[in-house]
Formats: C-alpha cells, sequence, structure tokens
C-alpha cells in the first residue's frame, strides 16, 4: 500500500517535471527537471527490477543530464539558446499540449493494464506521460539540448513500460549505453560548430 | 577464438586503436587492410569447424555469452560476414581519397562491428539496440566538429532513436501472437508497432525527409557510408523477423503493406530525383529508391526472395562507395553541388564524373552494369504478382535514369575549347576504376556473385521455402 501511494506521488511528479521540461525556456530548469525525472524514473523501474538494475538507470541518466551540462555552461548565453522557429511557441500552447498528453496518457493508461496485467498502473500512467510530453518537445523545437532532452524522456518513458516485461541485464547495460549516447551526442551537436576550423600550420 | 570475438569485438578493439594511435596518412590503410583480412578469414575458415593445419587443429567456436545473452554466427553467416566486410575494406580503403580517413576508418570500423554483432545477438529482438547504438556513432563521421549541425542529422538521431521502442515492444507482442495466433488484437497491435519500428529505420515515405538534408549537410562520403550500412544491416533484420515468425510472412495483408511501400519509395524516389538541381539530393534519392526496391522484393510472395535481395545488396555497397567518393572528390572544387557550379567539370575531373554517372546508373538498372541483373530478376517475379506495381517500379527507375541524363549533361556543359585536365589523384584515380571496374564484373558476370548467393538463403530458411 505504502509504495502504491509512493508511486502515484511519483507519477505526480513525472508530470511536473515533464510539464517543466516542455514549458521551461531556461536550460537550467530543464536539466534539473530532468534530473529530477530520473528520480522517479529509479523508483517505478525498481517496482519490476532489482534495485542495481534500476540504479544503472539513475546513473546513467544523471550522466548524461551532467554531459549536457557541462556543455551548456561552458556556452557564452547566445551560442545554443532556443533557436525554435515554430509558430505557436507560446507557454500557453505548451501547457495546451502537455493537457492534451495527460488525457491521452489518462485514456491509455487502464487499456494498457487490462491488455498486459501486472504493470501497475503508475507505472503505466508515467511512463505514457513521459513517452508523450517528450514526443511533443521533439515536435516543437528545433534546439539541441531541448530535442536531447526531449529524445530522452521518450527513451525514460520507454524504459520504465519495458521494464515491467524485459528483465535481461544486456538490455538494461545497452539502454544506459544509448541513454549515455544519446547525452554525449546531444552534447557534441551543440558543441559543434562553436569550435574554430585550425589549420595546422595555425597551430604552431 | 571464437566468432563473435573476431568479427565483433576484434574490429571494435582495432577501430579504437586507429582512433587513438594512427595517423591520418596510414588510417585508411589499416581500416580496409582489417576489414578485408575479416573477410578473407570469414571466406576461408569455416566457423565451428576444425581445420587441420600440419598438426595443428584451428576451430572458430561459433558463440560467447555476454550478461547471460548469447552471441552467435553459425557456418552459414560466413558468406555474409565475408560479404559485410569486403565492401566495408572498399569504403575504408576509399576514405583515403577523401581526406577524413582518420576518423572514417576507425568509428567506421566500430559502425560495422556493431552491426555485424545486431546479427549475431540473441534473442535477435536485442539487434535493435545495437542498430541504435550504431546509429548514434554515425553521427560524430556526419558531423565535423567545426560543422554547424543541420535539421538533417537531428532528424536522423530522432528517427532512429524512435525506432528502437518500437521493435522491441512489437518483439514482445510477437511472442504472445505465436502463443495465441487466434488473438486478433493483439495480432493488430503488434503489426501496427512491427510497421512503425520498421517505417522509421527504413525511412519509408514521408520518413525520409531527413536524407537529402543530411545530403546537403554533410560530407558526402560520410552519407553514403550511412546509406550503405543501415539500410543493408535492416535489410537482413526484417528478414530475419519475416523468417522467425510464420505468420508474418504468411498474411497477404502485411505483404502488401511492404510492397505498397516499397513501390511508393521507389516511385517518389526516382521522381523526386528527376526534379532536383543538386547532386547530393540526387544521390538521397536514389539511395532512397533503392531501398524501395529492397521493400518491394521483400514484399514478394516468391521463394526467390532472398536470392533477389542479396543480388541487390552486395552491388549497392559498391555502387554507393563509388558514387559518394566521386561526389566527396567534386565537392572540393564545386560546393555546393548545385548544376550551376558543376558545368563543365567531366573536362576537369573525368575519372570523378564517369565515375558518379555509371554508379547512377547502375543503381537505375541501366544494363551492363552492377545493378542490372537484381533488377531484371526483380521485374520477372514483380510482374506476375502485379503490374500495375511493376509500372511505377518501372517509373521509378526512369525517374532516376533522367536525373542521370540530366547530371551528364551539367558535367558536359563546357566551352568546345575548354581543356581536357585529371585533376584527381592517383590514389583517386585508382579507387574510382577498381570500384568501376566492379561495377562492370557485376553487371557482365553475375554468376562472380554465385558462391556468395547460394549460401545466404541458408540464414532465412523459412523464407527460401
Amino acid at each position: 500500500m505504502f509504495n502504491e501511494i509512493v508511486s502515484w506521488v511519483v507519477v505526480i511528479l513525472t508530470l511536473a517535471t515533464s510539464a517543466a521540461i516542455l514549458v521551461s525556456r531556461d536550460w537550467r530548469i530543464l536539466l534539473g527537471a530532468l534530473a529530477v525525472q530520473y528520480l522517479a524514473v529509479f523508483w517505478l523501474v525498481t517496482r519490476h527490477l532489482p534495485l542495481a538494475m534500476g540504479s544503472v538507470k539513475l546513473i546513467a541518466g544523471w550522466m548524461a543530464v551532467a554531459v549536457l551540462g557541462m556543455t551548456r555552461i561552458n556556452l557564452p548565453p547566445t551560442e545554443g539558446g532556443d533557436r525554435d522557429q515554430f509558430y505557436p511557441r507560446g507557454s500557453a500552447f505548451r501547457l495546451l499540449l502537455m493537457g492534451i498528453v495527460i488525457l491521452v496518457s489518462a485514456g491509455g493508461t487502464p487499456r494498457i493494464e487490462a491488455a498486459i496485467p501486472g504493470m501497475g498502473l503508475p507505472v503505466i500512467a508515467a511512463g505514457l506521460l513521459l513517452i508523450g510530453a517528450g514526443v511533443a518537445q521533439l515536435g516543437v523545437t528545433n534546439d539541441l539540448l531541448r530535442v536531447s532532452v526531449g529524445l530522452l524522456s521518450v527513451l525514460s518513458g520507454f524504459e520504465i513500460l519495458y521494464a515491467a516485461i524485459e528483465s535481461a541485464i544486456l538490455v538494461t547495460g545497452l539502454l544506459a549505453a544509448v541513454t549515455l549516447g544519446l547525452g554525449v551526442i546531444g552534447s557534441y551537436l551543440i558543441t559543434a560548430g562553436s569550435v574554430p576550423l585550425i589549420a595546422p600550420e595555425d597551430e604552431e | 577464438m571464437s566468432a563473435p570475438i573476431l568479427w565483433i569485438g576484434l574490429p571494435l578493439l582495432i577501430g579504437a586503436a586507429i582512433f587513438l594511435f594512427s595517423n591520418e596518412k596510414y588510417s585508411a590503410y589499416a581500416g580496409g587492410g582489417v576489414a578485408a583480412l575479416l573477410s578473407l578469414t570469414a571466406l576461408f575458415i569455416p566457423i565451428d569447424t576444425a581445420l587441420l593445419l600440419g598438426s595443428l587443429s584451428l576451430k572458430i567456436s561459433p558463440a560467447i555469452q555476454v550478461f547471460g545473452r548469447s552471441f552467435e554466427f553459425s557456418a552459414a553467416d560466413g558468406p555474409l560476414l565475408a560479404v559485410i566486410y569486403g565492401v566495408s575494406a572498399l569504403w575504408f580503403f576509399g576514405s583515403e581519397s577523401t581526406g577524413a580517413a582518420h576518423r572514417f576508418s576507425s568509428l567506421g570500423l566500430m559502425i560495422i562491428a556493431l552491426l555485424t554483432a545486431s546479427i549475431a545477438v540473441e534473442p535477435f529482438l536485442y539487434a535493435a539496440l545495437l542498430l541504435e547504438v550504431a546509429a548514434m556513432l554515425i553521427v560524430f563521421l556526419l558531423v565535423p566538429i567545426y560543422q554547424m549541425p543541420g535539421r538533417g542529422v537531428v532528424r536522423y538521431i530522432v528517427y532512429q532513436t524512435l525506432a528502437m521502442p518500437f521493435i522491441l515492444f512489437s518483439g514482445w507482442m510477437l511472442a504472445g501472437v505465436e502463443a495465441n495466433p487466434g488473438d486478433l488484437r493483439t495480432i493488430l497491435q503488434s503489426g501496427v508497432m512491427l510497421s512503425m519500428g520498421f517505417a522509421f529505420l527504413f525511412a519509408i515515405f514521408p520518413l525520409y525527409n531527413w536524407i537529402p538534408q543530411l545530403m546537403e549537410e554533410s560530407p558526402p562520403y560520410a552519407v553514403g557510408f550511412l546509406l550503405w550500412a543501415l539500410p543493408v544491416f535492416t535489410v537482413i533484420f526484417s528478414l530475419g523477423f519475416l523468417d522467425r515468425y510464420t505468420w508474418l510472412r504468411s498474411t497477404d495483408q502485411i505483404s502488401n503493406a511492404i510492397l505498397f511501400s516499397g513501390v511508393l519509395m521507389t516511385a517518389t524516389g526516382g521522381v523526386f530525383g528527376a526534379l532536383q538541381r543538386h547532386l547530393g539530393r540526387i544521390l538521397a534519392y536514389a539511395a532512397i529508391a533503392e531501398t524501395g526496391l529492397f521493400l518491394v522484393t521483400i514484399g514478394l510472395r516468391s521463394s526467390n526472395l532472398v536470392d533477389i535481395v542479396f543480388l541487390a545488396l552486395i552491388p549497392r555497397g559498391l555502387e554507393l562507395s563509388v558514387w559518394a567518393l566521386a561526389l566527396s572528390i567534386i565537392k572540393r572544387k564545386a560546393y555546393p553541388l548545385k548544376f550551376s557550379d558543376i558545368q563543365g567539370l567531366a573536362r576537369k575531373y573525368p575519372v570523378a564524373a564517369g565515375s558518379l554517372i555509371l554508379a547512377h546508373l547502375s543503381i537505375a538498372g541501366f544494363p551492363l552494369l552492377a545493378g542490372f541483373p537484381s533488377r531484371i530478376a526483380l521485374f520477372q517475379a514483380l510482374s506476375t504478382e502485379s503490374l500495375s506495381a511493376a509500372f511505377w517500379v518501372f517509373l521509378g527507375l526512369w525517374g532516376l535514369l533522367t536525373s542521370a541524363f540530366r547530371t551528364l549533361a551539367a558535367f558536359v556543359m563546357s566551352a568546345e575549347d575548354a581543356p581536357w585536365e585529371l585533376n584527381e589523384t592517383w590514389a583517386q584515380t585508382l579507387m574510382l576504376v577498381i570500384g568501376v571496374l566492379g561495377l562492370f564484373a557485376v553487371g557482365l558476370f553475375p554468376q562472380i556473385l554465385q558462391p556468395f548467393l547460394s549460401s545466404l538463403p541458408k540464414l532465412f530458411e523459412h523464407l527460401a521455402q
């Protein structure tokens, strides 16, 4: 019973972090929310996987956040900033999107629970929320940091759901590699273009 | 020595070593040499069979366990490994002429190792994860550190990442379908999941918009490598699905959906290609159209489909490597590769221009070139199933042919008194000439592929029946 209550609290936390990621324009809030989101993922994944395997996801996620944060902090404020050119792009529109994601998740959760019994309503709800918010994020942004965070959100949601049906160590390891890889690629793409091309003769 | 260590672990390690230790000059030779050696080993040393060398007994064991799951090659995988590493060797040797050999050879070798691991992993569904890791590594080839990334590469990584969850979930659902074949709802759900996953992986219409964008933004040789490697391993992965799940290959609706997707890709790829004025985008649409041809072949209800797929897969590496190499040579002179930039270049870069046109014609299925035998076999099988599908595929190939002649016209559009020059280096000329000879050899004597084609269908026993 206690675990169930905590799980639902974690779902609400997931909802709050997803909304913050989708709406906020400050990269510090974005990455902070993602880091908190990985705590939620850790709790929900450990409903079905051993603690050690859940920890792998938490550490991989936090490392990805750290890599992205370290990269972003070293860029000047204008570079790597919000480059979105989509309309509409205001906070109200993004909140509306989040509302749609919540409705879809609320509608889909009982159906999936009926189709795959034993997963648990909080696990399904959080998984769908993260996938939905991640896809919404990918749909409304071109900014590389936001795209990376969107992909990591989608992957987190998927991992929560997949942990309930697959517990292989190899899969956990490869998914952790993918999480880290997305962090590194995001960081590389954010940095790319800001490094000047130096001819060998200039280096001497 | 076990086969996965030899064809997965070793190239991964050597790729990392090249990255750390080798210099620009020798990287291409190191990468190409290792790939060629692995190809010859796969060709001549059978897996899981003892080989006596004097008093020495040599045996490559087929499997290795990693975290409770196995990576496994059977004896039937030998020719496939030989083809994969043989074509990779061509790409790595060719990178010497592009000026980015160091990164290309090291990362390329690691990418091929990961993609090869996707063939070996059991349960085979985990291949989706390995394909994703390989797709992520390719990003470092596509975007040099000094270049601002464009939309193409972002879309590429988004689509590849979205494919993985769909494939993994569908695999889990397919197991449920096998246990309960009468459950139509689960069949429908798993079918939709699987279709979405492969739609992203194959970049099926309209999800292929990143390919022409990427071709404009990124080095052509790296994109060419991507357009060879990922679709080839995705085709092998999809054949694995069809081979393992009886209901997938026996359901008419699924075959029709695959066939329709392929026809759509070939027709749109060819027609859009004919309308382009950028050489990179033309290559992109040609690659899209050819991937469509693979899908058309997979959608056939023919027992020869595995033969036809591999008859097209092997020349694809040759065609794209020649085309991409020629394009990267021309790009140095004619950036950004629009028709207006390349006018008259046939007289300044005759080998590169000629090779590019021949590779293009080969993909369009022009007679005497490498693409022709597979196109003939495909049309033979397709015309008995659906004449309308055959017409649309023909239209797509006609579009490719049109773009080839438009490119040729732009290349030769020079002043009459312009002198002929040879501006390619000897290494570039050598690689292009070898590639073009390969195109003619496979086109004129397709039976040279017979040793591979005769044993490759054994990998997919149920499909070949």
